[in-house]
């Protein structure tokens, strides 16, 4: 259980980009996962490097996640969204987003396996029996912030505010004098900044590899749409739903039922709530 | 007729000087097709899952292209090269190997990394009667029984059990004797390969399975997992896992301190020296199979060391494995196969080549090949290594003797085992 209670703050934190960026927005931002990789080489290099911390390396990368997220909503919105063309054809643009990162990741640094190293990893604590890995508490921890700042930005910040405006009617926001398409690069600036910090936890807990991405496309928008497109509350509680649905799986009846019984529950919830547990 | 006979002379004159002229511009184009390369055709791993292999792979068979270059080439053509990145895509093999074939018109083929890489491979080379050498496929020819497939990874003849057999072989000789077993690998091919065979070998050596589980490929925290085969309190546990399970599960196994008496058997990735850098005193104890390591029993075969030099001085500017002790010596020993096949029989005829390679033993960088059944190894050559004094997480100590000790098989034994495993741990 308290495992599943560690797995489910880390897949928060790197869902949060996705339910931000597909939940609010509506961009169907399938290169999400290839920018948390991103975050994990910047990891990688600057522990490898200078030995800096992973998770100090995914904040201080985040400004620069924010202008990389900025530019590339603007060359989406530029070629695609103000033409109306981006439901197909933007898919493909992410698509194409996400092979040149994996293939210049590949390119610079290899297709060998990255780790980084940290005083925490590796280590426990026991909590009244239970052997709690700092590895995964400090993914936890951190996923949790993530998610309460992203709430704060959205209800209490005037852009926050805004971001929730865009993503409900564009024409009326822009009635009230304020600019959807510099509302959204802020908000895709920002699904991209969480990227840094989710490739920084990703990286502290599991080796990466160029192609890592892959395994986590699913992952994030489950989570997303079974919390509720947009709702950040929703991704936190879908993120521990399907982690201690795996944990509980892996130790008492298998872990090969694990992936399945998340899904499962994904369908179950869709057929009873379609807009996901917390979506309107 | 004087005039006559002197343009007949001319005559005579000129057709020997056209004729010769032919006959040395005829030459000229027998020498240049003299020269023509041999063209050796592959698909390789160079992006996607397998290519942290694919990409060593390549550079060792690149090191072997040069050398036999340098020493003339074979049949005294120059060997060229031409593959195409099979993006760890079983789907693109079949359209490689097809325009390699009919487009390039490569001379002889070899296959790209692992077994499902080599899979679509198989009909394609079957149908068109080529010889076929493979890398590091696990019973690829188990079920067509091809006579013209010859495969480097030395699992031997029963590949199923030949990953865990040392491992409980091992196990089965230490006193006080183990008694229960937890096996766990990963829902993909080559960790249910080696769960069925240590199945098999469980029964085998008597042990009793106590924990018997697999899980997605994709499972990011192993602590449940560790957590359930620690209740068990097995004696043995073996894993079966690919490169980011194999790191999760081992730190798991110290997070929740897990302390059978041997751990370890099928873990694919510990080998990688950018894993063993990562983890360091944790791989202490671990016992896991292998294909090479820097001991002196394994640096004994002629070559080894010459190739080392030279991966080792080309890996980093290539952005591949720095050690290259995995796969790279087994690549460049596929290809010594090969070219001393077709220098024997001075022959690029598929048939010829296919026969020579299965009567002949070879003498490679990684020791004397032989090919039996199905075109394994005649004799199995897994090893069972021993992660022992690792200290940190420094790279020059992987390179010497030491870390990595043979345990198994006997003939190339270089130290002891520690036993149980929470002695070499500490």
């Amino acid at each position: 259980m308290v495992a599943g209670l560690l797995l489910g703050g880390f897949y928060a934190a790197v869902s949060l980009g996705v339910s931000l960026i597909f939940g609010l927005l509506d961009i169907a931002n399938i290169a999400q996962p290839a920018f948390v990789i991103l975050g994990s080489y910047a990891a990688y290099v600057m522990n490898s490097s200078f030995g800096l911390d992973p998770i100090l390396t995914g904040l201080l990368f985040t400004p620069v996640f924010y202008f990389l997220g900025a530019v590339v909503y603007r060359l989406y919105y530029g070629s695609f969204e103000r033409r109306g063309d981006e439901s197909l054809r933007g898919l493909v643009f992410f698509f194409g987003v996400l092979f040149i990162i994996e293939v210049s990741l590949s390119l610079k640094y290899g297709v060998d396996y990255r780790l980084v190293d940290a005083a925490y990893i590796g280590k426990s604590i026991d909590l009244g029996g239970v052997g709690i890995a700092f590895r995964l508490l400090v993914p936890c921890l951190v996923g949790l912030a993530m998610t309460l700042a992203l709430h704060l930005f959205l209800s209490r910040t005037f852009y926050g505010r805004a971001v929730m405006a865009v993503s409900q009617d564009r024409l009326a926001l822009r009635l009230m004098g304020a600019d959807p398409v510099q509302i959204k690069t802020i908000a895709f600036g920002v699904g991209i900044a969480a990227a840094s910090l989710a490739g920084a936890l990703l990286i502290t807990i599991a080796p990466v590899v160029p192609s890592t991405d892959r395994d986590y496309i699913g992952r994030m928008f489950a989570i997303t749409v079974l919390g509720g497109m947009g709702s950040v509350a929703g991704t936190l509680v879908a993120a521990v739903i399907l982690g201690v649905a795996e944990s509980l799986m892996a130790t008492f009846f298998g872990p090969s039922w694990s992936l399945a019984v998340s899904f499962g529950i994904l369908l179950v919830v869709l057929a009873v709530r379609p807009a996901g547990l917390f979506g309107r | 007729m004087k005039r006559s006979g002197t343009w007949g002379l001319l005559n005579w004159a000129l057709i020997g000087a056209t004729v010769g002229a032919l006959v040395l511009a005829s030459g000229g184009v027998f020498v240049a097709r003299g020269a023509d390369p041999i063209k050796i055709g592959f698909g390789m791993a160079l992006t996607g899952g397998l290519s942290a292999n694919g990409k060593p792979a390549l550079l060792a068979v690149q090191i072997w292209k040069d050398d036999v270059n340098k020493r003339g080439g074979l049949l005294g053509r120059p060997v060229e090269l031409v593959y195409y990145d099979d993006q760890t895509n079983p789907a693109t093999v079949p359209g490689i190997y097809t325009k390699l074939l009919d487009v390039d018109k490569v001379d002889l083929i070899i296959s790209g990394y692992g077994t499902n890489l080599i899979a679509p491979l198989m009909p394609i080379a079957m149908e068109r009667k080529l010889t076929i050498l493979g890398m590091f496929g696990l019973a690829n020819n188990e079920k067509y029984r091809y006579p013209n497939f010859f495969q480097i990874q030395p699992a031997g003849p029963d590949p199923q059990t030949s990953t865990a057999i040392g491992f409980f072989e091992l196990a089965a000789t230490q006193t006080p004797r183990p008694q229960t077993v937890a096996i766990v690998g990963a829902d993909a091919e080559y960790p249910q390969n080696a769960l069925v065979g240590a199945r098999e070998l469980i029964k085998k050596f008597g042990f009793k399975t106590v924990y018997d589980k697999t899980y997605p490929p994709s499972t990011v925290d192993y602590t449940p997992i560790v957590r359930a085969i620690k209740a068990t309190n097995a004696d043995i546990v073996f894993v079966a896992s690919y490169p980011p399970d194999s790191v999760g599960m081992l730190r798991a196994a110290h997070e929740v301190g897990l302390q059978p008496k041997i751990f370890g058997g099928g873990m694919v990735g510990l080998q990688f020296t950018s894993v063993m850098t990562s983890m360091g005193s944790m791989l202490n104890g671990v016992v896991n199979y292998d294909f090479w390591a820097p001991e002196p029993t394994m640096l004994a075969f002629p070559g080894i060391k010459e190739f080392l030099n030279e991966y080792q001085a080309r890996a980093a500017k290539a952005g591949v494995d720095p050690l290259g002790y995995y796969l790279p010596p087994y690549s460049y020993a596929l290809v010594q196969v090969l070219g001393q096949a077709v220098d024997a029989t001075k022959s690029l005829d598929q048939q010829k080549l296919a026969d020579y390679i299965r009567a002949t033993e070879f003498n490679t960088i990684v020791g004397r090949v032989k090919f039996g059944k199905n075109g394994e190894w005649a004799k199995g050559r897994t090893l069972m290594v021993q992660y022992q004094k690792v200290h940190g997480t420094g790279i020059e100590q992987f390179r010497g003797p030491g870390k990595k000790v043979v345990l198994y098989p006997e003939e190339l034994k270089s130290g002891a085992i520690i036993y149980p495993y929470s002695a070499a741990k500490n």
